[in-house]
C-alpha cells in the first residue's frame, strides 16, 4: 500500500480539511465518505426547478444577466483569427441594434487563439466585474486530457502567457474511473500552480470534469469535491465535445458541491455548465437553480458562468421581444 | 378386570403453557347422552387479556419465520394429529354424539386442511402480491403481510375439531397470532389439539385456545386495542352487531358471523392480512 | 456589474405569474347531479370560498336525506337496469371517455381546484389532474377484465357504492373513489367534501359531456349530515370513505352488522426515517415533499421525523436553509410552493396544536415567509427536541409542521416509527439496499417509500394498518374492494342474517 500512502501535493484547502497527512489514502477515504446521490431524487429536484415561472421585471433582468455570465465560446478545429475576432466583436457588441444590451463575461478559445482575442478585446480586455471582457483559454490536451504531465503545463503557461485570464482544464477522466484519485488531484494542483503569473496574479481556474464521462452523479460529486480540494476555482460540467454535457441535474448536484464547501469554509468556488444551453428558457432555469440552491449573490462572473455559442442570439432574440412587444426573428441578430 | 382409567384435566392453552383459569372457574361438558365427560376451565376476560398478550409476543417471532419454515410447522401439527386420530375420534364421537365413523371422518378433514394450509404458507404472497407496473423509476412491490393478533370465535355446536381448524390454520398462515376461543358446548378437542399444537414445533403464544363462554369472553376480546382483528365466524347466536361496533372503536378489522363450519379458502388466509406496497427508486447513475 | 435589484428585492423575489383564471367559467349556483340532471336540493345551500381570499366563488345546494335517497334510488336504478347489464368493454369505453374528458379540461380542472382548496397551481396542473385521468385509464382497462381481478371468474359488482371524499384532494380522491367502482359494474353516489365540492360538479359536467347514462354517478354535496345519511342509507351496498379516523370509526359503527362492504382510508402519523448513510440532499428534498406538499394536508404525510441522533444537526440545518427558499402565498401563482390552509376550521387546529406543541417543550421553527392579509395561511413549520411521548409527536395535525425526533440504531426507528395507532405509511432513506428492505418488512404502514415520499400511482395499492382504516385503493386490490366472488361469496351474504339491515 506504498501508494496510497505517498503523500500528494500539498494543496492549502485540501490540507485544511483532511489535515497535513494528505495521502492517496486520506484523499480517497474523504471522497468516498461523501454522502450517496440518489438520481431520481436528484432529477426530480431539478425537474421542480425547472417549473418556475419567470415573468415580467424578473425575466429582464434575468436575460441582461444571462448575457453577463456567458463565456461566449468557439471551439473548433476550424478557427481562425477572422473567426475569433467576429466572436470579441460579438462579446462587446452583442445587439448592434441596442446599445443597452450588456457584455459577455468573457470569450473562450483554443490557447493559441488567445493573442488573438486578447488583442481584438484592447482597452476592454478585463475583469467582467468592470464591465470589461475576459480571455479563457482551454489547456491541458482539451478535450480528451490525453497528453502527458509536462504537455499539459505547457499548454497552460503559454496561454497564461499570452494573456487568458482563466484556464479552462480538463480532469484526467481515465485516472478518475481506474480509481487514481490522486493522479487527478495532483495534475490540478500543478495546473493551478502553472496558472500563476511572474506578478504573482494568478489565471483563475476552471476544472472541467466532464460528467458525460464520469456517467453516475456520484462520480460526479467526488470529481467535484476532488477538484475544489486541489484549488479549482470553477468547477465546470463540459467540453461540450462529449455527451450529455451540461444538464440541469449535474449543474445541481455540482451547485450542491459548492454550497457544502461554503458551508464548511466559508469560501465561494464557481460553477460552468457548458455545452447544450441553447434557450433563453433553459439559461433562466439554471439561474433558478442557482438561486434555489446557493443563492442569488453566486449570480455574478466570478462565481456563475454559462459556457454557450448558440445561447447568446436566442437571448437577443427574447430580449428583443421584452423591448419591441413582438416576436423577433434570427435575421435580426448577427450570425456571429 | 377392568383397569380404572385417568381421567384427563382440561385446561387453557396460553403462551404455550397450560393453567387454569386465573378465576378458578370450570363448566361441567355433558357427552351426547348427558353424562359427565369433564370439567373444562371456564375462561374469564383476565385469562382472554393473558391471551392477548402471549400472542402478541408471540407475533414477530411467527411472522419473522420463512414462509418454507411456517409451512413446515403447520404439517408438522397435521403429522402430530394423524398420530392421535384414535383419540380425537373417542372424544368428538362421545361429546358430539356422532359415530365413530363420522368423527373419523371430520378428524381426516381437519389432517387435510392443516395440510392444505401449510402448502399455501409459501404462495399466497404470490398469487395475492404484485409487481406494480408504476409511471415512474421505481420498483414497486405490493405484500400481503400478517396482520397481527386475531382473535377468534369458533363455530359453535357443529364439528368441534373441524370448525376449529378451519378458522385456526388460515389465520396462522400469514403469521398471525391467534386467541380463539373454542366451541362452548365441546371444548375438548380443542384442548387435545393444544396438546397437539404445543408438540409440533409451533411456537408458544402463537395459539391460545380459551375454552367456556364466548358470550363472556368475545366482547372482551372485541374490545381489546391490541387486537388486530377479529373473526366472527362462530358468533352468529351472539349478539355479534355489538362485537362488530366494539372493534370498530380502534378499526379492528372484522370478519362477520358464517354460519357452519368455514369451507377451506384463501379469502380465509388474506383476510388476515395486510397489503404493504413498497417503492424504491430505480436508476442506473 | 449591475446589484441584483429587480423589485427592490432580488431576483428570488419571483415577478407575480398567475395562472389565468379566464379559462374558468363558472356557474353562481350548483344544484345536485342527481339521475343525469343538476336538481335542486331541498336541505338549503351553502357558498363555498377560496381559502386564499375567503371569497364566495359560489353557492352549493345541501342535500336532505330526502335528496340522498333520491340519490341512492337513481344509482339502485341505473345499477339494475343499464350499468350491471352493460358489458365490461363499454363500461371501459366510458370510462376511457372520461380520462380524455379530464385531460382535455385539465388545465381548467387545475385553476378550480386550487381556487376552491388552496393548493398550488402547480400541484393541482402537475399531480392532481394528471392522476386523475390516470386513474379512470387504469380502471377503464379493468371493466372488461374482470376475470383476471383475483376473485374467480365472472366476479359480481356489489351495487350500489355510497363514497365520502376529504377536501385535501378533492377531485383526485373522486378518481380514487369513482373509476374503480364504475370499472367493477357499481354505480355510484358520491358526497364531496364541504369546503370543496366545485371540481366534483364540473366532474359531473365531463359525464354529461362523456354521456354517461343517467344515475350511474350521482354527486350529492353539503356537510356531515348528508354524508351519514348515505352512508347509513339502507340501499348502499358498498361505502368507501376517505378521511379523519373519528368519522371512519363512527362509519365502521354504523355499518356493523349490515351487509355492506367498506373501505376507509384514514389518518396517520408518518414515520419520515433518516438514517446516517442517507443521499442527503435527497432526503432533505424529500422530507420537504413529505411534509409541506399540499400544506401537509396529507393522510400519508411524513409528519414525524426520524432521524439518526449523529446527524441531526446538519438535516435540521440543511432543512431551515431549504425552507426558506419555500414560497406562500397565492395558489393560483406558478411559482407557489405553500398554498392555503383549506378552512378556518383546519387553520385554528393547526395553531393549538402548534401552540401545544411549543407548551410542552419542543422547540418552534417557523420559515420566514409574509403572511398575506386575507385567507387562512400558516408558515412552514419544524418542531425540534420533539420526544416521543409530545402530543404533535402522536396526534395527526393536518398541516405544514414537521415534528423532528431523533433515533440510534436501526432497531430503535423501526420501534419508534411503529409505536402510534396509525399504520398509513413510512419513509426510508439510506443509501444500504439490504437495510432498506429489512426496514420495510419491519414498519407496519400499508405504504412504504424507500428514498422518495409521496409518490402515487393508479397501478399501485394504497391503505392502512390499524387505525389507519382498511382496504387498498389503487390497482388490482382496488379494483377487488368493489367486487364479490362469482358464485360462493354471493350464497354466503344471502345466507348469513345481516341483522344491522333492519335497524
Amino acid at each position: 500500500m506504498t501508494m496510497q500512502t505517498t503523500a500528494l501535493a500539498p494543496a492549502e484547502r485540501a490540507i485544511r480539511v483532511l489535515g497535513g497527512d494528505l495521502t492517496e489514502r486520506s484523499l480517497r477515504q474523504y471522497l468516498e465518505g461523501l454522502s450517496g446521490v440518489d438520481a431520481v431524487g436528484l432529477e426530480q429536484r431539478a425537474a421542480s426547478l425547472a417549473t418556475r415561472s419567470i415573468k415580467t421585471g424578473s425575466k429582464a433582468w434575468a436575460l441582461d444577466r444571462i448575457i453577463e455570465l456567458i463565456d461566449l465560446t468557439t471551439l473548433e478545429g476550424a478557427d481562425t483569427p477572422g473567426k475569433v475576432r467576429s466572436l470579441v466583436a460579438k462579446a462587446l457588441h452583442p445587439d448592434a441594434g441596442d446599445p443597452t444590451t450588456p457584455r459577455v463575461a468573457a470569450v473562450c478559445v483554443y490557447g493559441d487563439m488567445v493573442p488573438v482575442a486578447v488583442e481584438a478585446l484592447g482597452a476592454a480586455h478585463g475583469d467582467p466585474d468592470d464591465g470589461l471582457v475576459s480571455v479563457a483559454a482551454v489547456a491541458t490536451a482539451f478535450p480528451s486530457g490525453r497528453a502527458s504531465l509536462a504537455v499539459k503545463l505547457a499548454d497552460t503557461r503559454d496561454a497564461v502567457a499570452a494573456g487568458a485570464d482563466e484556464i479552462d482544464m480538463v480532469i484526467d477522466r481515465g485516472a478518475f474511473l481506474a480509481g487514481n484519485y490522486g493522479t487527478v488531484f495532483e495534475q490540478i494542483v500543478a495546473v493551478k500552480d502553472a496558472c500563476r503569473r511572474p506578478d504573482g496574479s494568478s489565471a483563475s481556474l476552471k476544472v472541467i470534469l466532464e460528467t458525460g464521462e464520469l456517467n453516475t452523479y456520484d462520480n460526479v460529486r467526488r470529481a467535484s469535491w476532488l477538484s475544489i480540494l486541489a484549488g479549482g476555482d470553477f468547477i465546470k460540467t463540459s467540453t461540450g465535445k462529449v455527451t450529455p454535457a451540461a444538464t440541469l441535474p449535474v449543474t445541481l448536484l455540482m451547485l450542491e458541491a459548492v454550497r457544502d464547501w461554503h458551508r464548511l469554509t466559508g469560501e465561494h468556488v464557481g460553477v460552468k455548465p457548458a455545452g447544450g444551453i441553447r434557450t433563453s428558457k433553459d439559461a433562466v432555469r439554471y439561474l433558478v437553480t442557482v438561486a434555489e440552491t446557493v443563492g442569488e449573490q453566486w449570480l455574478q462572473p466570478h462565481l456563475f458562468r454559462f459556457g454557450a455559442s448558440s445561447l447568446l442570439n436566442d437571448v437577443l432574440l427574447q430580449r428583443q421581444k421584452l423591448r419591441t412587444g413582438h416576436y423577433s426573428g434570427p435575421d435580426y441578430v448577427t450570425i456571429d | 378386570m377392568t383397569r380404572l382409567t385417568i381421567p384427563k384435566t382440561y385446561k387453557l392453552y396460553i403462551g404455550g403453557k397450560f393453567p387454569r383459569s386465573e378465576s378458578g372457574r370450570s363448566y361441567e361438558v355433558l357427552g351426547a347422552d348427558g353424562g359427565f365427560l369433564a370439567n373444562a376451565s371456564l375462561a374469564s376476560r383476565k385469562d382472554a387479556r393473558d391471551a392477548v398478550v402471549a400472542a402478541r409476543a408471540a407475533v414477530p417471532g411467527w411472522s419473522g419465520a420463512t414462509a418454507y419454515n411456517r409451512g413446515q410447522v403447520l404439517y408438522r401439527v397435521a403429522e402430530v394429529l394423524e398420530g392421535r386420530r384414535a383419540q380425537f375420534v373417542q372424544e368428538i364421537s362421545s361429546s358430539e354424539g356422532v359415530t365413530a365413523a363420522e368423527a373419523g371422518r371430520q378428524v381426516d378433514e381437519a389432517i387435510d386442511t392443516w395440510v392444505w394450509y401449510a402448502g399455501w404458507a409459501d404462495k399466497f404472497a404470490q398469487v395475492a402480491g404484485a409487481g406494480n407496473p408504476v409511471a415512474g423509476p421505481y420498483f414497486n412491490l405490493s405484500v400481503p403481510e400478517p396482520t397481527g393478533v386475531v382473535a377468534i370465535v369458533a363455530p359453535q355446536g357443529e364439528a368441534s375439531l373441524l370448525g376449529l381448524v378451519r378458522v385456526v390454520a388460515p389465520a396462522l398462515v400469514a403469521g398471525n397470532a391467534v386467541v380463539v376461543v373454542a366451541d362452548e358446548a365441546h371444548p375438548l378437542s380443542a384442548i387435545s389439539l393444544s396438546e397437539v399444537l404445543a408438540t409440533s414445533d409451533l411456537p408458544g403464544g402463537v395459539v391460545n385456545v380459551l375454552t367456556g363462554s364466548p358470550a363472556e369472553v368475545a366482547p372482551w376480546l372485541a374490545s381489546h386495542s391490541d387486537v388486530d382483528a377479529l373473526d366472527l365466524a362462530g358468533a352468529g347466536a351472539l349478539e355479534w352487531v355489538d362485537l362488530e361496533i366494539a372493534a370498530a372503536e380502534t378499526l379492528t378489522r372484522v370478519m362477520r358471523p358464517e354460519p357452519g363450519v368455514p369451507e377451506r379458502s384463501l379469502d380465509r388466509i388474506l383476510a388476515f392480512t395486510e397489503t404493504k406496497t413498497v417503492w424504491h427508486t430505480k436508476s442506473l447513475i | 456589474m449591475k446589484d441584483i435589484e429587480i423589485t427592490g428585492r432580488g431576483f428570488l423575489d419571483y415577478a407575480p405569474a398567475p395562472e389565468s383564471t379566464a379559462i374558468l367559467h363558472l356557474q353562481d349556483s350548483y344544484g345536485l347531479f342527481i339521475d343525469g340532471e343538476f336538481v335542486d336540493g331541498s336541505g338549503g345551500s351553502f357558498a363555498t370560498v377560496s381559502p386564499a381570499t375567503e371569497k364566495r366563488i359560489a353557492e352549493i345546494a345541501i342535500a336532505s336525506e330526502a335528496d340522498v335517497d333520491l340519490a341512492v334510488a337513481a344509482a339502485r336504478r341505473a345499477h339494475t337496469r343499464t350499468w350491471s347489464k352493460m358489458s365490461g368493454s363499454d363500461r371501459g369505453k366510458y370510462l376511457f371517455r372520461i380520462a380524455r374528458l379530464v385531460q382535455e379540461r385539465a388545465r381548467e380542472l387545475a385553476v378550480a381546484e386550487s381556487l376552491d382548496n388552496g393548493k398550488p397551481i402547480k400541484e393541482s396542473r402537475d399531480t392532481d389532474v394528471p392522476l386523475v385521468a390516470a386513474w379512470f385509464f387504469y380502471y377503464a382497462g379493468w371493466a372488461d377484465k374482470l376475470d383476471y381481478a383475483g376473485l374467480g371468474a365472472n366476479p359480481r359488482s356489489l351495487g350500489v357504492a355510497a363514497q365520502v371524499i376529504p377536501w385535501n384532494f378533492p377531485l383526485l380522491m373522486l378518481a380514487w373513489k369513482i373509476a374503480p367502482a364504475l370499472a367493477a359494474g357499481n354505480t355510484v353516489v358520491l358526497k364531496p367534501a364541504e369546503t370543496t365540492p366545485l371540481t366534483a360538479l364540473l366532474f359531473a359536467e365531463i359525464l354529461q359531456q362523456a354521456d354517461l347514462p343517467a344515475g350511474v354517478v350521482n354527486i350529492v354535496t353539503g356537510a356531515g349530515e348528508t354524508g351519514a345519511a348515505l352512508v347509513r342509507h339502507p340501499d348502499v351496498d358498498k361505502v368507501a370513505f376517505t378521511g379523519s379516523t373519528s368519522v371512519g370509526r363512527e362509519i365502521a359503527k354504523a355499518v356493523a352488522g349490515t351487509h355492506k362492504k367498506v373501505t376507509l382510508e384514514l389518518g396517520g402519523k408518518a414515520a419520515n426515517i433518516v438514517f446516517d448513510d442517507a443521499p442527503i440532499d435527497q432526503a432533505v428534498e424529500g422530507i420537504v415533499n413529505g411534509i409541506f406538499f399540499n400544506q401537509g394536508h396529507v393522510c400519508c404525510a411524513g409528519s414525524r421525523l426520524l432521524v439518526q441522533e449523529s446527524i441531526h444537526d446538519e438535516v435540521v440545518d440543511r432543512l431551515k436553509q431549504r425552507l426558506t427558499t419555500l414560497r406562500l402565498g397565492d395558489p393560483l401563482d406558478k411559482n407557489t410552493d405553500i398554498g392555503a390552509i383549506n378552512s378556518k376550521e383546519q387553520l385554528d387546529r393547526i395553531r393549538s396544536l402548534s401552540d401545544l406543541g411549543e407548551q410542552e417543550g419542543a422547540e418552534r421553527w417557523s420559515a420566514p415567509c409574509e403572511i398575506p392579509e386575507n385567507g387562512f395561511w400558516f408558515a412552514p413549520t419544524i418542531f425540534t427536541g420533539v420526544s416521543t411521548s409530545s402530543t404533535i409527536a402522536r396526534e395527526e395535525i393536518f398541516g405544514p409542521v414537521l415534528s423532528v425526533l431523533t433515533f440510534r440504531t436501526p432497531a430503535e426507528a423501526i420501534a419508534k416509527a411503529n409505536n402510534t395507532p396509525y399504520g398509513l405509511s413510512a419513509g426510508i432513506w439510506s443509501d444500504k439496499g439490504s437495510k432498506i428492505l429489512a426496514v420495510a418488512d419491519r414498519l407496519r404502514a400499508g405504504v412504504i417509500w424507500a428514498n422518495t415520499f409521496n409518490r402515487f400511482d393508479p397501478a399501485s395499492p394504497f391503505g392502512g394498518y390499524k387505525e389507519s382504516g382498511y382496504g387498498r385503493e389503487g390497482g388490482r386490490h382496488g379494483l377487488g374492494a368493489y367486487l364479490a366472488a362469482g358464485g360462493s361469496s354471493s350464497e354466503r351474504s344471502e345466507r348469513v342474517e345481516t341483522k344491522g339491515d333492519n335497524k
